[in-house]
């Protein structure tokens, strides 16, 4: 019989005692460092906890957190946002995505404006909504507009094997999953000498929970070994949040750049072996990836490897996609977010212009968004 | 996008390869595509996200984490009844009338 209620894997985790606990020993590590530290907490959910519990007010004044691009609808580049307008605008396409992914402006609109022309738009659950979808509308093309870091990538993955061992000939994939180790170290690798002053300096990741518990913390190893930058990978929990900081703040101390795992209860360094197997099958890394805000990340993102083309509708529908680039919204400036350059509150445009039901900028579009995070909780330190 | 939610395990569909999991008393289904084949057994925690089960929670890592904050709890109590003894000790009003 278990001594674990479910209830224990929420409260456990969120218990306000022991938060002030960690703050407590936290704020005695902090005070014999004697320097400030800048810590990225590079995926969005963790923004999301760091916001929501104010554990910025409960943290000593010299650490500082950098809000990271882990946040898949944020770095949406407006040309895939464009293709998937395209797409969803063709008469026998039924487009389906996940998340925020409706809202995000491209250069014709949103998803959601493609709605509104008639255009057959879909949000679902789970990617496997799509097996139901094509079965009741077999006369149709349904693309499933994949996004996501390595979290989602294995579900796209699972949904792509169904389809193939079912025989299923209407589901199409517009893959747009990208890699969370790549963009670390574009982050890193991309700062000058310029920009490596106190304020822009990355001293520690906080690892992301879900990515880890698919690829394994094996992933951050590059970052301890050869960067010597400590990296703890941490549950989405207020708890876990503060126990991975006071990690680090020991790994200060002791002049230590290990990588730990916080979250032990769901990660270990090798992952989830089966759902790695199951990218690897489907999946091969494209050179560059354009990130918004960011730019060509190289080696960031995933395409079908070139035997599944037939179910690729970047394939199928080459003639009809854009390829022109881009540029971002002049005003916005999530990209410099996104880099750990800039808070959301230094934009002229953030809570006026920008806001959650009118976003200039992809930052305020998705809840995970650093921007939408400080409008909703108003935690403007 | 990446937020999941620790779930129970209910039910197990072999044929469907899916399985009933609750989360707070609401019961949905989820795929088990990610995991190996027997892995998972009814009374299991998972982790829940976009309608798969992405893995088993390690119930005593959890309990082991639970058990070490009630520690830290315990060690600060201390501390603070020690802290209220010397300051009651080195009370100055302790002589007045």
């Amino acid at each position: 019989m278990s001594s674990l209620e479910l209830k224990d894997l929420y409260d456990g985790f969120r218990d306000p005692d022991v938060i002030k606990g960690y703050q407590k020993l936290i704020a005695a590590e902090a005070k014999k460092l004697d320097r400030n530290v800048n810590i990225m907490e590079v995926c969005g959910g963790h923004t999301h906890t760091i916001m929501k519990y104010g554990l910025t007010q409960l943290l000593p004044e010299n650490i500082n957190f950098i809000h990271g691009p882990g946040c898949p609808v944020c770095i949406m580049p407006k040309e895939r946002v464009d293709h998937a307008y395209v797409l969803a605008m063709q008469p026998d396409v039924i487009l389906l995505t996940l998340g925020d992914m409706i809202k995000v402006p491209g250069s014709h609109g949103s998803l959601q404006d493609a709605r509104a022309k008639g255009a057959d738009v879909r949000y679902v659950y789970s990617p496997m909504d799509a097996l139901k979808i094509a079965e009741e509308n077999s006369d149709k093309k349904i693309v499933f507009f994949a996004i996501g870091f390595e979290t989602t990538t294995p579900m796209t993955a699972a949904l792509l094997d169904v389809v193939i061992k079912r025989g299923i000939n209407n589901i199409f994939f517009h893959i747009n999953h990208v890699t969370v180790p790549e963009v670390m170290k574009e982050l890193i690798d991309s700062r000058d000498e310029h920009v490596n002053s106190y304020d822009h300096r990355i001293d520690a990741f906080i690892g992301p929970s879900h990515v880890s518990v698919i690829s394994g913390s094996k992933i951050y190893e590059l970052f301890s070994i050869e960067y010597h930058i400590p990296v703890v990978v941490a549950g989405f929990e207020p708890v876990d949040v503060m126990e991975a900081i006071y990690m680090m703040m020991k790994q200060f101390n002791e002049g230590r750049s290990d990588l730990e795992i916080q979250y032990k209860r769901l990660v270990t360094p090798e992952g989830n072996l089966k759902a790695q197997a199951l990218i690897e099958h489907y999946f091969e890394k494209v050179s560059l990836f354009k990130w918004r805000g960011m730019g060509n990340v190289p080696n960031s993102g995933l395409k079908l490897r070139d035997e599944f083309a037939a179910y690729d509708a970047e394939v199928l529908f080459e003639n009809i996609l854009p390829y022109d680039e881009i540029d971002d919204h002049k005003l916005c400036i999530c990209g410099d977010i996104l880099r750990g350059f800039a808070k959301p509150q230094e934009c002229s445009v953030f809570g006026t212009a920008c806001k959650p039901s009118s976003p200039l900028g992809s930052c305020m579009v998705s809840s995970e968004g650093a921007c939408a995070a400080y409008y909703k909780y108003g935690n403007l330190i | 996008m990446c937020l999941s939610i620790p779930s129970k395990v209910v039910k197990i569909d072999p044929e469907l390869n899916i399985a009933t999991v609750d989360t707070m008393g609401v019961q949905r289904t989820a795929g088990l595509d990610l995991m190996e084949e027997g892995s998972v057994k009814i009374g299991d925690y998972v982790l829940l996200h976009i309608g798969f089960i992405m893995n088993k929670i390690d119930e005593e890592d959890a309990l082991e984490s639970l058990r070490v904050y009630q520690e830290i709890l315990e060690k600060l109590d201390e501390e603070e009844r020690r802290v209220l003894v010397l300051e009651d000790d080195n009370c100055v009003n302790r002589e007045a009338p």
